[in-house]
């Protein structure tokens, strides 16, 4: 307990405390006023007001979108399923770069559909709801879809016995159940979109800021720290009532429903309904999701041989004093650090939020851990530039700031996958360890580890895969002779060029197919659980 | 061997365990029976070291256990619902706590076998766990529990989720094991049923302490109060005046054994004593309800103005609901109880 908590601290709480102290306090003195002052400048209110509609609009069309998609993957059985559900959980362990880039080319300058018919989208706000949609179709899917899978589908069978038809038993036994499910993915889209930055940055254009992307721009092209302190601050404000409001219809989801096994509600899909419901979920996912990566990998091989990956190389153009191919191994070499320490942290944490005797301050520290994934990695990057640059902390020239903000972006993954395996080991096994002649610590190699491995596993490949794609906290603290990918990609597509538009493709697409990997290993992984327990 | 001293466990505002007294001795089959909440599973887990005291001593072959952790105890626990490691086998199950002792693997895979032979689940070891039924985990849990010889073993309501026929096939051959293995053994239930057929010596208990002790036909014979006889199911206790031979009850003057405790409390009779008459005779009384208990036929009867009761009846002299009867009294199925504490 004690290490997770001095680690929060240090690399969370006090970086937090540097951008409050940076905004708000001017000459030594507190001015609260500084919050106001600069959220009423006309340009920051219409990033505010922009932030927040595009988030709204991107929830409503995801669920939308997805809706179909968590009946068709709950209720119905098709031959193909399980590959096509790994399919649509690929976009979210997806790097925003990634995606942004996939996006640009399908609907950017020089785009297929440009190619095609000249359409083009990334000068419109659609580029960027299609792509939050992408990017979120499988929280919907995964939240939604798991707990109607496991909803008895005899509920709604006694309601049609007493009378109800069949919208009337769905609207009055599904719905209420599903409600709480469907609020917490809805705040989850909610959060996400809100805290867009990859994708903002890469298809926003200069019409199109969120708050996210004022912040870096604040920082990094107008050096005005303290108005970028100001709207972290209130970036950090919106994002934990977004969670406090997560965490109650959370709480609220998790009352009494009949649950029963998953594989036993799914069926054959019956009568033409349901084949067109099946039929359009298929299509959405073949246009939305498959489409753009195809096209990605389409554009980076544009060109005769393998010109594209060939360049990436090369050191010359400017663009990095190394040659980009080279961020592939600073990125696998900093989300291995990352990993370690995530999981280190992370499984510290869950152990201790696991046990029973827990307290209440111990359980808040379970909201707490939350916060840097919502709290949106540039907050997280931001704070590290302004606080671990000057004693007491002065880590600005060591290679491990970079994993260390992603160990903290991805150790509330790490938590979130163990706390329920751990919570659900039987206290009693323990005991029965214990009674047996067990000592404390060989209860936990004995009982524990046998069954959280698997959970260690997936835990630790998501981390690697956020370590590996994350973007807004690395962006501030990567140093430009030792870029990640993602800011390998960035940078490129920042320049002028259809080499270094070639390479961006490139790159994005060797990061695309080892996140997808890890996440099928990861599937894989899961599935086997299902089967064992 | 296991001594209990005073032992007192609360949690929150209530009292799981209030000032028990208790003895073990070697050999002995003790079982403590009593409704669910009534502490029991806390009594266990005391001497297991899983809950520690409020106050009072836990002592085993005459050390005090304070401060001995669970794992250095060298007592077995069967737990309520088995709690077999999932992830093992039947087999890996049974060598846990030998491994826990280092005992080398030729020594444990025979004692494996042995214990299996013994629970009558041979050559079950490479088994999963998953694929047993329900009385073959409770063998299995049995066997891993006296795989590492303990010195007491314990068991938490043993049989409490199996099937009547399954259960008191197991409770034969449990009481037939454990004389055998000459084994001390601390047993805890809710159901007389297994109290009285394995058990010594049974302790009552209620609400945290001990209500009666002593071997199954004590108390079975002169249950020491109100709440252990209408515990054992005795339904007909009211309260009664005794002076001399006979009892001043709401069902009239009642005849009682020699020898019984005068003055004011409560009296049971049991069915078998409560005999059918011609409606002319004796208490006067309505049929409201007939029974068929297999031996006998159980016959509710209400009286005019006084608490109703039960008859037990031979199958074809018992008479129908609605008819009318008169009733009266065996002196020899009379018990007179202690204080009626809580009729």
């Amino acid at each position: 307990m004690a290490l997770p908590a001095v680690f929060f601290a240090v690399f969370f709480a006090y970086p937090v405390a540097a951008i409050v102290t940076r905004g708000l306090r001017v000459d030594g003195v507190w001015r609260l006023g500084r919050l106001t002052q600069v959220l009423a400048q006309p340009d920051i209110r219409h990033v505010l007001w922009f932030t927040t509609w595009q988030a709204l609009a991107s929830t409503a069309l995801t669920l939308l979108v997805a809706m179909p998609g968590a009946y068709v993957f709950a209720r119905l059985d098709f031959p193909g399923k399980q590959v096509l559900r790994a399919v649509v959980t690929v976009p979210f362990v997806l790097p925003t770069v990634v995606v942004g880039t996939a996006f640009l080319a399908l609907v950017g300058r020089g785009g297929l559909l440009d190619d095609l018919w000249g359409v083009r989208l990334d000068t419109t706000v659609w580029a960027i709801l299609l792509a939050h949609v992408f990017f979120n179709y499988a929280v919907v899917v995964r939240t939604v879809g798991g707990l109607w899978a496991q909803l008895d589908p005899r509920q709604e069978e006694a309601a049609r016995v007493l009378g109800a038809s069949r919208g009337t038993a769905w609207r009055k036994v599904t719905l209420p159940a599903l409600g709480p499910a469907v609020a917490a993915a809805a705040l989850m889209v909610f959060l996400f979109t809100f805290t867009s930055f990859g994708v903002v940055q890469i298809l926003g254009g200069p019409a199109f800021s969120t708050l996210e992307v004022e912040i870096y721009r604040q920082t990094s092209e107008i050096f005005d720290l303290s108005t970028a302190a100001v709207l972290t601050i209130a970036q950090f404000l919106a994002v934990g009532g977004i969670l406090v409001l997560h965490a109650w219809t959370v709480r609220r989801r998790e009352s009494a429903l009949r649950l029963v096994d998953a594989s036993r509600t799914a069926r054959r899909p019956r009568g033409a309904a349901q084949w067109a419901l099946l039929g359009s979920v298929l299509v959405t996912v073949a246009v939305l999701l498959v489409l753009p990566l195809a096209v990605l990998v389409g554009r980076s091989l544009d060109a005769p041989g393998f010109a594209y990956y060939e360049a990436l190389t090369h050191a010359d153009g400017g663009t990095f004093l190394v040659a980009p191919i080279n961020a592939i191994g600073n990125s696998l070499a900093y989300a291995v650090a990352a990993t370690v320490i995530a999981v280190l942290i992370g499984s510290l944490a869950a152990a201790a939020l696991a046990r029973r005797d827990a307290g209440r301050l111990v359980r808040g520290f379970d909201a707490l851990l939350m916060l840097p994934l919502g709290v949106s990695a540039v907050t997280v990057g931001f704070g590290f530039l302004i606080s671990l640059d000057k004693p007491p902390l002065d880590l600005r020239g060591s290679w491990i700031l970079v994993p260390l903000a992603q160990a903290l972006v991805g150790a509330p993954f790490v938590v979130r996958t163990m706390l329920p395996v751990l919570r659900a080991v039987d206290e009693r096994l323990r005991e029965a360890a214990a009674v047996l002649g067990a000592s404390p610590w060989r209860v936990w190699r004995e009982v524990d580890l046998p069954i959280v491995r698997r959970a260690l596993l997936i835990a630790a490949g998501f981390a690697f895969a956020v370590s590996l794609g994350e973007f807004g906290a690395t962006v501030f603290i990567a140093r430009s002779d030792n870029p990640t990918l993602p800011v390998a990609v960035a940078r490129l597509l920042g320049r002028p060029g259809d080499l270094n538009y070639g390479q961006a493709m490139a790159l994005s697409t060797i990061l695309m197919v080892v996140c997808a990997v890890a996440l099928l290993v990861l599937e894989r992984l899961r599935t086997d659980r299902t089967g064992e327990f | 061997m296991l001594r209990l001293e005073r032992t007192t466990v609360r949690y929150g505002g209530s009292t799981a365990l209030d000032g028990v007294d208790l003895e073990v001795a070697e050999h002995q089959v003790v079982c403590v029976l009593g409704p669910s909440g009534g502490g029991k599973s806390t009594l266990l887990r005391t001497v297991a070291g899983l809950q520690p005291l409020d106050s009072g001593r836990v002592f085993l072959d005459g050390r005090d256990l304070a401060g001995v952790p669970a794992h250095r105890r060298g007592v077995g626990l069967m737990f309520q619902d088995h709690q077999l490691f999932p992830q093992r086998d039947v087999g890996g199950n049974v060598a846990f706590g030998l491994r826990m002792q280092r005992v080398p693997r030729a020594e444990r895979e025979d004692r494996i076998g042995e214990l299996l032979d013994l629970v009558g689940l041979p050559g079950a070891a490479r088994r999963a766990v998953a694929s047993l039924s329900g009385g073959e985990q409770q063998r299995v849990a049995l066997a891993r529990a006296l795989a590492p010889r303990p010195r007491l073993l314990m068991l938490d309501e043993p049989l409490g989720q199996l099937d009547r026929s399954l259960r008191e096939r197991l409770v034969v051959e449990l009481r037939e094991l454990f004389g055998r293995l000459g084994t001390t053994v601390l047993a805890v239930t809710h159901d007389q049923g297994e109290a009285f057929a394995l058990a010594d010596r049974v302790v009552v208990m209620r609400d945290g302490r001990i209500a009666q002790s002593g071997t199954p036909l004590e108390v079975w014979q002169r249950p020491a109060d109100t709440f252990v006889a209408r515990f054992l199911g005795f339904d007909n206790v009211v309260e009664a005046t005794v002076s001399g031979e006979a009892a001043d009850t709401p069902w009239g003057k009642l005849p009682v054994p020699e020898g019984s405790s005068q003055g004011p409390g409560a009296l049971l009779v049991r069915p078998a004593g409560v005999r059918l008459v011609p409606a002319t005779q004796g208490l006067r009384c309505t049929v409201t309800a007939r029974t068929f208990r297999g031996t006998h036929v159980a016959v509710r009867l209400q009286p005019e103005e006084a608490p109703a009761l039960e008859a037990a009846c031979p199958l074809r002299a018992a008479p129908e609901p609605g008819d009318e009867t008169g009733v009266v009294f065996d002196a020899a199925e009379v018990v007179v109880l202690g204080n009626a504490s809580g009729a």
